[in-house]
């Protein structure tokens, strides 16, 4: 085991990946000689070659769309979106293209691709540097979609992606990459040297896609959440002392009905909790499901906690991004219903 | 007083009712264009961009440097296989009229680009198509049952009736499988040829995309990254000077040609008659050459004319001439072929009746082969079970639930 911020543990699931099966190659912007504006690809160039690790032209299109040719012809591109707001130049190529490659063809030919891209806020980015577009993937069939919270999931969660036979959109929480965030802005920032989920393996593992995890257990209320959200919804149990089990979904794309209908089933209550903005945000998917699944064992309505329908501002951004102090106060009504 | 500004908005020469006019099309004799080595300095032949190079004269002749480049042999394959596709597509539109499918696009005028391309092509190098390129199946022996099969969707589809007909794919031909989208084939075709790159293989990509779809932005980035990173790749612009019913300088605006496009970005980029079989296999054999001697891509553009509807739902006498494609000044490709092949003493008349009638009946031999295993409309459908499958390598829970409350 070693102790590894999220950042170093997506750039050694990468470099795991690269070192086991020499098909993985990785490009992106300024992911080769500079090793990615985050970082998140550094020394891989170095270790592996420019073939293996380049620099690509800023086009998003033009990244995606040569990553499902080159998955056509055998290798495992794991390309990098700078940040998620850029992605929409190549939004066609991912939905239209690598999506449907395998339905299209009946399996003719298929595309083993990761699209990597730092999603959320937290970082005073404004509202092109802070986006969360996972609900415009959920919402296309034949791409999973990952959002890890942790470096020990990131790890686990990326390679899985790479060694996955489809197309799958790796969302990264930037706010977590260097040390966890609980949403408390006032707080000193904390360490994922101190926290459980910095340590991670420096072998190969995998976290199988598709699987959420229980993060906190609890008896009165669910809270289903994901990426910087689980970290939130772990605060605002902290701070309203309500017995509320977290669940970190992890993979939203298949999503795993049993963990949120067992959970629910046996709490009778859900908040859920996205940083995206709220409306036909994936939070409407999941308050459906529950509705669905779980409507008889409900004692009280399903209640979403969301970013509020507006871009992403820069200087409100606090007033924006939604809190443990929101959060709470969701669960506290909850419980209250 | 400042000049009022007014938005400047091209229109082709002329419209229904008018006289056929090309006039503006810029027409280099035959055999007048250079024929430069391989490895030339994409600097020195920025003139290619413009001009259009042409193997077959107006009486037959292969004259010129490109000239000599296929046997009597190889011809008459090619005209067969401009005959057979010919054939397929009046049998298909026809087919399409009985409601034996939804929808067709046919390929008249245009058969020598894909045909005589596929030629220059070897064994696992790959396609990355428009749904005008059938002539790349055709020229590579695959089975017109198959091909009529996906166009039926029937129970022997091999895409399982998920496409729209003529949207193929079959990997074991080099043939992608093609978007209903346009253009993204583009970086598709160069991340292909990259990865051979990448592996050390010996496998070169075709791009290929026609003039209308130039204007998208994935044109430019399939250039950019060709470019950039050297890929072996043919990127194929075949301007058959209509996009439905949008004339082709609406998508080349202010540019000389489409080929020049690939100047900006250091591509050798040459013009070919696109009607001309002996040129199209001429200048294709160069720029693949390129390609497989690492010396990068090469844009080329086909000038031909869609002498058809775009598909069976297109109605061309609303925005154009009837008479216009016979105006067309590159000819009919298989007449041109024909002419050359008569001169050389290697063809006849009869022959050439002989050969159509023989392709007709390949086609109809083909057409009840595929009607027995079912039409659009017919019962022996692909399952609705299909539907479901292949989303994904292994079907998840959430389609799982899907499929057993569809009942299938």
């Amino acid at each position: 085991m070693a102790r590894m911020t999220m950042i170093q543990a997506i750039r050694d699931g990468m470099d795991v990946a690269m070192g086991r099966d020499e098909t993985v190659v990785v490009y992106g912007e300024d992911v080769g000689y500079f090793g990615g504006v985050f970082r998140a690809t550094q020394g891989l160039q170095e270790k592996y070659g420019r073939s293996r690790c380049f620099d690509a032209p800023i086009s998003e299109s033009g990244i995606v769309g040569t990553a499902i040719g080159m998955a056509a012809n055998g290798l495992r591109p794991c390309v990098e979106i700078q940040f998620a707001d850029y992605m929409y130049p190549a939004y066609d190529q991912i939905t239209q293209e690598a999506a449907r490659i395998r339905y299209r063809s009946n399996a003719d030919f298929t595309c083993p691709m990761v699209v990597r891209m730092p999603t959320g806020g937290g970082i005073f980015g404004g509202q092109t540097h802070s986006q969360s577009p996972e609900a415009l993937f959920t919402h296309v069939a034949g791409l999973k979609v990952v959002v890890p919270s942790n470096p020990h999931d990131a790890k686990g969660l990326l390679i899985a992606a790479i060694e996955d036979p489809d197309p799958v959109i790796f969302l990264e929480p930037k706010r977590l990459y260097n040390g966890p965030f609980d949403g408390h802005y006032e707080r000193p920032v904390t360490s994922w040297g101190k926290h459980p989920d910095g340590e991670v393996p420096e072998e190969h593992f995998t976290v199988p896609l598709g699987q959420a995890k229980v993060k906190r257990e609890g008896r009165d209320v669910t809270v289903l959440a994901y990426g910087t959200m689980v970290h939130v919804a772990l605060a605002a149990a902290d701070d309203t002392g309500i017995d509320a089990e977290v669940i970190d979904l992890r993979t939203l794309l298949p999503y795993d009905l049993d963990a949120i209908t067992t959970s629910v089933r046996k709490t009778g209550r859900c908040v859920i909790v996205h940083e995206a903005t709220l409306t036909s945000g994936f939070g409407a998917e999941l308050a459906a499901l529950v509705a669905e699944h779980c409507f008889y064992h409900l004692e009280a309505p399903v209640r979403r906690v969301a970013g509020w329908d507006t871009p992403y501002p820069h200087a409100q951004e606090w007033d924006y991004f939604p809190g443990p102090a929101r959060v709470g106060a969701a669960l506290t009504e909850t419980m209250e219903a | 007083m400042a000049t009022p500004l007014n938005l400047h908005v091209p229109e082709p020469e002329v419209r229904p009712g008018g006289v056929p006019d090309f006039s503006n099309v810029h027409i280099a004799p035959a055999g007048e264009v250079a024929r430069p080595p391989i490895d030339v300095d994409p600097r020195d032949i920025r003139d290619m961009a413009f001009s259009v190079i042409r193997v077959l004269n107006r009486e037959g002749e292969a004259v010129g440097p490109w000239a000599g480049a296929l046997s009597d042999e190889q011809l008459m394959e090619g005209m067969h296989h401009m005959m057979l596709l010919r054939a397929l597509d009046a049998r298909m539109i026809i087919a399409q009229r009985q409601g034996k499918t939804s929808f067709y696009i046919q390929h008249l005028g245009e058969e020598a680009v894909s045909t005589a391309f596929r030629k220059v092509l070897k064994q696992g190098d790959m396609n990355f198509a428009t749904y005008r390129q059938a002539g790349l199946l055709i020229a590579d022996d695959y089975p017109l049952e198959t091909m009529i099969n996906q166009i039926y969707a029937n129970s022997e589809d091999p895409m399982k009736g998920r496409q729209l007909p003529t949207l193929y794919s079959v990997r074991e031909k080099g043939f992608f499988t093609l978007s209903g989208n346009l253009a993204t084939q583009f970086p598709q075709a160069v991340g292909w040829a990259m990865a051979s790159a990448i592996k050390g293989e010996t496998n070169i990509a075709a791009g290929w995309i026609g003039d209308g779809s130039t204007a998208e932005s994935d044109f430019h980035a399939g250039l950019v990254f060709a470019s950039t990173f050297k890929a072996p790749v043919v990127l194929n612009v075949v301007n058959n000077q209509w996009a439905i019913s949008t004339f082709q300088g609406i998508a080349r605006g202010g540019a000389g040609t489409f080929a020049a496009r690939g100047l900006g970005y250091g591509i050798p980029s040459l013009r070919v008659d696109g009607n001309d079989y002996l040129a199209v296999y001429a200048v294709g054999l160069w720029a693949a050459e390129r390609a497989r001697q690492n010396l990068g891509p090469t844009l080329i553009e086909y000038v031909t004319y869609r002498a058809g509807a775009h598909s069976t739902s297109d109605d061309p006498s609303a925005y154009r001439p009837k008479e216009e494609s016979a105006a067309w000044p590159l000819g009919d490709p298989v007449i041109r072929l024909k002419a050359h092949l008569v001169a050389k003493g290697v063809w006849s008349e009869d022959r050439h009746a002989q050969l159509e009638a023989e392709m007709l009946d390949t086609v109809i031999a083909a057409q009840r082969k595929a009607e027995a295993n079912g039409t659009m409309h017919s019962d022996n459908r692909p399952s609705a079970r299909d539907m479901f499958e292949g989303v994904y390598a292994e079907m998840p829970p959430h389609l799982r639930r899907q499929r057993q409350e569809s009942g299938v």
